[in-house]
């Protein structure tokens, strides 16, 4: 698969999230997921996208498709990168905010630990005053 | 765009055509709570079978939705969810918790027959 611009999608509303994950379902197709994967792949995106708009107001979503060099023993894999970012208040306590059924918004607490269930890498980096930046990959099996 | 809600007999079928967004899903909540009244139906429906995510936000709104329909009277069923939307909203940690959910339609009048017909809600049935 050859080399792709990222896609960047501004998250200012709620009809964004929608946005957002028709995106990143229509990337994932491209590279080649299958079905279960691109339903995975869009709720994680989904359930960021929200945090975004429910904590930061407006941020933005990176779509990005990457490639892993293989080794002797290992093939390459190629893999989807979703990144969030906003400079929202920020997270205080991290490990707080990853555990299942915490909440400071009017959500059911399972958007960030959830989303990291979902997806095969989880990162996410915050400062009060800052802002707050997920990023998650899945790669192709 | 507003989901359209049929009139069928004493129930109410509310058939999503197409993704919503949050505002859209509380629509959809709104004019449910009022049609319930409005048509003092016995039963609601609502078909997601072309959903192809259900994330936090849906789940929630479904869940209100089929409790306000209880509190006037009114039994939910939702029908169609895909199996892999069933196995992503597991993996996020997403229950519908004691809503009532079909595989399709015909299931879900059914079942709605079932509940309305034999005179009262399922905890009294048992």
């Amino acid at each position: 698969m050859t080399a792709k611009a990222e896609i960047h999608i501004p998250i200012n509303s709620d009809s964004d999230i929608v946005t957002a994950r028709q995106q990143g379902r229509a990337l994932a197709q491209e590279m080649g997921f299958n079905g279960s994967d691109l339903t995975v792949i869009s709720t994680a995106i989904s359930e960021i996208a929200r945090n975004i708009v429910e904590h930061a107001k407006s941020g933005e979503i990176i779509l990005n498709a990457v490639n892993s060099p293989g080794t002797v023993n290992s093939p390459g894999k190629i893999g989807l990168v979703v990144i969030a970012r906003d400079k929202g208040p920020g997270i205080a306590d991290i490990a707080l905010a990853m555990q299942d059924g915490y909440s400071t918004g009017k959500g059911l607490g399972v958007g960030l630990p959830g989303s990291r269930r979902l997806m095969d890498e989880f990162e996410i980096t915050s400062a009060p005053g800052i802002g707050t930046t997920v990023t998650m990959k899945k790669w192709k099996r | 765009m507003r989901v359209p809600i049929l009139k069928q007999g004493n129930y109410l079928i509310a058939s999503i055509q197409s993704a919503l967004s949050d505002y859209e899903l509380l629509q959809l909540r709104d004019d449910l709570a009022a049609q319930v009244g409005r048509f003092r139906s016995k039963g609601v429906i609502v078909d997601v079978t072309v959903l192809d995510i259900m994330d936090s936000f849906a789940v929630r709104t479904l869940r209100a939705i089929a409790q306000i329909a209880r509190m006037r009277g009114s039994e939910t069923v939702i029908v169609g969810i895909q199996p892999e939307v069933a196995f992503a909203m597991v993996q996020l940690g997403l229950a519908l918790g004691e809503v009532e959910t079909a595989l399709d339609l015909e299931e879900g009048l059914a079942l709605l027959e079932l509940r309305t017909k034999q005179g009262g809600s399922r905890d009294s049935q048992s």
